[in-house]
């Protein structure tokens, strides 16, 4: 399992300077530097800026300066839109912020969402079980972005329980309605992919020699079907942590929570090119260390698997 | 004489007169399928959408762009759906018909579904076939190129390609196809691999079928029931994608717009009073997605017997 | 010598003397009325700011927390008019090419030491420092003060600029060129002074919470961005005595809906108003719904560039298109919040002008439309041969409603096929000074209360001209402008030539339009720049 895991790491290492590169270069061909504004810099002004951000050089030069820079000193560079902050610390400030909201409503959908799964696996065909189902399609149908406002509305304006947006330092009345809306169709398609799951196990053959064997049901449940049903669940979750990140952005415009999906988008649009990069290559890492992680959890789920 | 009695004159003809109708595994399929009364149900309620969509319009009293300024200034009172003032959804913000509006909105993100589906179908499909059929190194290259893309967050490339080529029908379609071909490639490939060890490909093999003629007549047919429920879970996931790119600010240019961006305007009118602006396009959206989820179960119910 | 005669300011130096130090929790001394304990004020800002820095902040947001955090020679009062800042008041000599303004004694940064005039040197240097390369460069070359183009341009060292520090109470400036309205510029926070070795020491880092000295009447205590900015009460600032408002916080809220809704909740003392909903807000609270004007105009420029869309070039269909808008349902219908109709390119609240007497403005709509239908006609446009153009915005829900509204306005009239297009804001920008458009909006807000702010705009050298409109009359009469002591008439002949030749069709002009939580007392709702200090304000008890 060690070695797997150095393996997959070291192989991790060339994806990610492709993925540098890549991203790199997507960027430079898209139009609208990041220098434009509504007054036109001077010619003069505007060379002495491009050059200070290096931006006069030859491509390879800038990303190879710009490599070296993130390699040898973790330094992502200068933002270009925020004059006294650099991109260390944009991601410094935000990635903290959406990686607490971020893992909650990871969290919480996993463990609603399997409830919710379990729970309507069990009892088939009875309320129960309809009613977990509506709920996660309900969940899973709605288009997440709307829960935002929503939500302020319900519980600041109309019953004013929570505060309507801010970090506050990640106090706990900050944090529910950001979770809330975050977790919400992650929840509902859980529950349902829990839920065949389960089904299938609960209709293998080994579970209905157990039964026959007379094995009281609580164990057959959580001793038996647990782990095979939650092995599809666990593949699932690896994409559900890196989507829960990048589509954190709404969260960030409702909720007004500074965290890192609001920086994202807004660099892309605003063509800050240095924070662009700092967190695409960070999501990217990311996502290669979750898929490891997943990975390595799918073998302690299936003993049959090993690497 | 043995073989002329009566009885035996009859069970000849009827032998004769129909060749016994096989059971194809498609049939079963379509057996299945059909008796899955949720999944049946989605169908006609999504033809039904359709059908609005194609017949709306000859009821529609305002086109979907034109301002009814006597609305406009009063959006809240004359703007509610009435059937007189022919608004039968009511107005949108700026005095637009939202019937029309809405019509035009769900036709586009049903296109959007579809097409956008059917790019990743076709190109992820490919992808996988050729990668899984050659194996060996081209085959950990060609995934390897997968894994990379895989790693780059897909809003990123959205935003990006959106960004960088325009903001038009097709670069929408472009767009969203080239964030979720990839998932279908890795399935694909991974189908093709199980597939080309079994003993009919061998057979085809020895026969002397050439290679690419194996991999289109033989895998492909065999591939089509896990790739139709992928693409089928893949529409809802287009549409979702269409609706978020929406509420960026980056999907469609005025007139034309998409249930997302009518979702996204109405949620900001909610409280309002114009409430219509927002429950309508949910309407529909909802609905289309939730459809879209059920044809889905019942296509995986029906081709994967081992599913149940 | 002229003498800048305030009573006013001598009546304030003298109760500043007299110093009555607890104002908070008690009664405004002025009108008497109850004070708040909690003296925060609290409000909506749509965007992080760019930037602290005076030298380097370029957009609104962070200019109104720079008027907060440091304060340059001279203020502004709530009506617009200038009052002593830093500087006890200012001479000139008789061309007007040579300011000289007098410092107090007793202004502060807020680690003690004393302002002087070398603050300002250093601070005006520093904006025009190829090194700092600020985006605000260009206003210190409007100023006109000696040789700052040159330094711009990298030809002079930054030691060549006419400013001088004549002693520590005494700052000299000498200008190319006579500009009456100078002391007005001052006002902005490029011109604000700068504490060196706080700069010195900390670099870019030196504006973060920890670091930053300010001389204004706050300091910034809190920052993360994206989510909300503090400054609090600066006890070393010279008047801090008539300070109310100890706490100003300023959070980012993205959605002016969601902005609403956190108003309506009490969390919020102002915010805008979206675009439509200000009559309703009116009815229902009509205390705290307010709409006053403003120093900005919102405007469409044609692409008038030779290598710009033929159809442009005849007059006669500029003039019909800026005719069949119907200006009075965009204002009442669309943005709902009192902006006045435009008619002129300049607001007509901008002090000492009179915009022309308008022929468009003068007839009706139903005149106006027939008109317009003649001119299409004449120009040679028509049911079998339709007008069609393509017309760009930067996104957002307000521009965009405008923009659909005058499309269907000039297709239900006059058959024209407007295409529309939106962009980001960056997007918008490179491709609008570019060239690369038929139809752009534009907005403008003045950076002084003088016409020539705006006028600017369309003459043949301006570096925002992006429609590339020139007319060498209106060049000469701008020239004129900057030296001649009675401008009003040269700048409403500027106008009659706008209106004449049509390069841009104005559309409206700014109103602000706000929640204001009636608690806040003093909001100056007539200073037409909007330029507001923090320290005027105060909460009422309720």
């Amino acid at each position: 399992m060690l070695g797997y895991s150095i393996r997959r790491l070291l192989a991790a290492i060339p994806t990610l300077l492709l993925l540098i590169a890549a991203s790199f270069v997507l960027i430079q061909v898209a139009p609208g530097g990041p220098f434009t504004s509504e007054r036109p810099l001077p010619p003069q002004v505007l060379a002495n800026i491009e050059a200070r951000y290096g931006l006069d050089q030859p491509m390879w030069k800038q990303f190879w300066d710009y490599l070296y820079n993130i390699v040898f000193h973790f330094d992502f560079g200068p933002s270009f839109k925020f004059k006294d902050r650099d991109v260390n610390d944009i991601i410094a400030q935000g990635f903290p912020i959406s990686l607490t909201y971020g893992f909650l409503s990871f969290l919480a959908a996993t463990s609603v969402g399997v409830t919710l799964g379990v729970a309507a696996a069990i009892r088939h065909n009875t309320w129960i079980d309809y009613f977990a189902v509506s709920l996660g399609i309900a969940a899973q149908a709605l288009p997440n972005f709307i829960m935002g406002p929503i939500l302020i509305l319900v519980f600041t304006l109309y019953l004013g329980w929570l505060p309507g947006g801010g970090w506050n330092g990640g106090a706990w009345p900050y944090l529910i309605m950001p979770v809330i809306a975050l977790s919400t169709s992650y929840m509902g398609s859980i529950a349902r992919i829990t839920r065949s799951s389960m089904l299938e196990v609960l209709n293998s053959n080994y579970i209905r020699t157990a039964r026959a064997k007379g094995i009281p049901e609580r164990q057959i449940i959580w001793k038996h079907a647990m782990k095979p049903t939650l092995l599809p669940v666990v593949s699932y979750l690896g994409p559900v942590f890196v989507y829960v990140l990048t589509g954190s952005v709404f969260v960030d415009i409702y909720f007004s929570t500074g965290g890192l999906g609001q920086a994202y988008v807004g660099s892309a649009l605003s063509r800050d090119y240095s924070v662009l990069l700092g967190v695409t290559i960070l999501y990217g890492g990311l996502t290669v260390l979750v898929n490891l992680i997943t990975d390595l959890a799918y073998a302690w789920f299936d003993p049959k698997i090993r690497y | 004489m043995f073989g002329s009695s009566k009885k035996t004159i009859e069970l000849a003809e009827a032998v004769n007169e129909q060749a016994v109708v096989g059971r194809s595994l498609w049939r079963d399929a379509y057996d299945r399928f059909t008796s899955n009364k949720a999944a049946m149900v989605c169908v006609a309620t999504l033809g039904c959408i359709v059908l609005f969509t194609l017949a709306g319009p000859f009821f529609a009293v305002w086109d979907n762009e034109t301002i009814d300024w006597t609305a406009m200034g009063d959006v809240r009172g004359l703007g509610a759906p009435s059937v007189e003032s022919g608004h039968f959804f009511g107005v949108d913000d700026l005095g637009r018909d939202l019937y029309s509006r809405v019509i035009q909105a769900t036709t586009t993100s049903l296109l959007v579904g579809l097409i956008g589906a059917a790019m990743a179908l076709i190109v992820g499909t490919l992808y996988g076939i050729v990668a899984g059929y050659l194996g060996g190194r081209i085959d950990g290259l060609m995934m390897r190129f997968v894994d990379i893309l895989l790693a780059i967050p897909s809003t990123l490339v959205i935003i990006l390609l959106l960004v960088v080529a325009g903001r038009s029908f097709i670069m929408l379609f472009v767009a969203l196809g080239a964030v979720s071909w990839l998932s279908m490639a890795r399935i694909v490939r991974g189908q093709t691999l199980t597939l080309k060890n079994r003993d009919f490909i061998e057979a085809a093999r020895a026969a002397g079928v050439g290679e690419f003629t194996i991999m289109i007549r033989h895998i492909l047919p065999n591939l089509l029931g896990v790739v139709i429920v992928y693409a089928s879970l893949l529409v809802p996931e287009m549409i979702l994608a269409e609706s978020f790119i929406s509420f960026l600010g980056l999907g469609i240019s005025e007139p034309y717009t998409s249930l997302g961006a009518l979702i996204a305007e109405g949620a900001g009118t909610m409280a309002y009073g114009t409430l219509w602006q927002l429950l309508f396009p949910l309407f529909f959206y909802v609905t289309i997605i939730i459809t879209m989820f059920f044809i889905g179960d019942g296509l995986r119910d029906a081709l994967d017997p081992k599913d149940r | 010598m002229k003498h800048i005669r305030n009573s006013a300011l001598a009546t304030l130096v003298a109760t500043t003397m007299l110093a009555s130090p607890v104002l908070a929790a008690g009664t405004h001394p002025t009108t008497g009325e109850p004070l708040a304990d909690d003296q925060t004020f609290t409000y909506r800002v749509l965007d992080e700011h760019s930037s602290v820095d005076p030298q380097v902040v370029e957009d609104v947001t962070g200019a109104e927390v720079v008027r907060d955090l440091f304060e340059g020679l001279m203020n502004q009062d709530e009506d617009g008019n200038l009052v002593p800042g830093v500087a006890t008041g200012f001479t000139t000599n008789d061309d007007k090419t040579v300011y000289t303004f007098t410092l107090r004694d007793n202004a502060k940064w807020s680690n003690g030491d004393p302002v002087v005039a070398g603050d300002f040197v250093y601070a005006w240097q520093r904006a025009v420092d190829p090194e700092l390369s600020s985006p605000y460069a260009w206003y210190m070359e409007i100023t006109s003060i000696e040789n700052a183009a040159k330094i711009i341009a990298g030809d002079a060292p930054i030691t060549d600029l006419g400013v001088k520090a004549i002693d520590d109470r005494t700052l000299e400036i000498t200008l190319s060129a006579p500009l009456p309205y100078f002391a007005t510029m001052t006002t902005h926070s490029t011109l604000f002074p700068a504490p060196r070795s706080v700069i010195e020491a900390h670099g870019a880092d030196w504006t973060k919470p920890e670091n930053i000295v300010s001389n204004g009447a706050y300091v910034l205590t809190e920052h993360l961005p994206n989510e909300r900015s503090v400054r609090e009460r600066n006890p070393m600032y010279w008047d801090n005595e008539n300070t109310i408002i100890d706490k100003v916080v300023a959070l980012v809220i993205n959605d002016e809906n969601v902005a609403l809704t956190r108003y309506m909740a009490g969390e919020l003392d102002r915010t805008e108003v979206p675009a439509g909903q200000f009559p309703r807000l009116k009815e229902e609270h009509p205390e705290e719904a307010i709409s006053f004007p403003r120093l900005c105009n919102y405007y469409y420029t044609f692409n008038l560039s030779n290598d710009g869309p033929e159809q442009f070039k005849d007059v006669r269909v500029r003039k019909a298109l800026a005719m069949a808008v119907d200006r009075k349902i965009i204002v009442e219908n669309v943005l709902a919040g009192g902006q006045p109709e435009a008619y002129s390119f300049t607001p007509a609240a901008v002090a000492n002008f009179e915009p022309p007497a308008s022929e468009m403005a003068s007839i009706t709509q139903a005149e106006r439309d027939a008109k317009a239908k003649e001119l299409l006609a004449e120009a040679g446009y028509g049911p079998d041969n339709p007008l069609k153009f393509s017309m760009i915005y930067n996104t957002s829900e307000s521009h965009k409603k405008i923009a659909v509204a005058m499309s269907q306005m000039w297709k239900q009239k006059l058959g024209v096929e407007a295409e529309l297009g939106n962009m980001e804001w960056k997007v918008f920008l490179e491709t609008r000074g570019n060239q690369d458009f038929e139809l752009a909006r534009g907005a403008w807000c003045g950076d002084y209360n003088e016409a020539s702010t705006f006028l600017d705009l369309l003459t043949t050298p301006s570096g925002y001209n992006d429609g590339k409109f020139s007319s060498a009359e209106i060049d000469s009469l701008m020239t004129q402008a900057r030296t001649a002591s009675e401008t009003s008439d040269l700048y409403t002949r500027v106008e009659a030539i706008i209106a004449q030749e049509q390069p841009v069709i104005p559309i409206y002009h700014y109103a602000g339009v706000y929640m204001l939580d009636s608690d806040v007392g003093n909001w100056p709702v007539n200073n037409v720049e909007q330029n507001w200090y923090s320290k005027n304000l105060y909460k009422i008890a309720e």
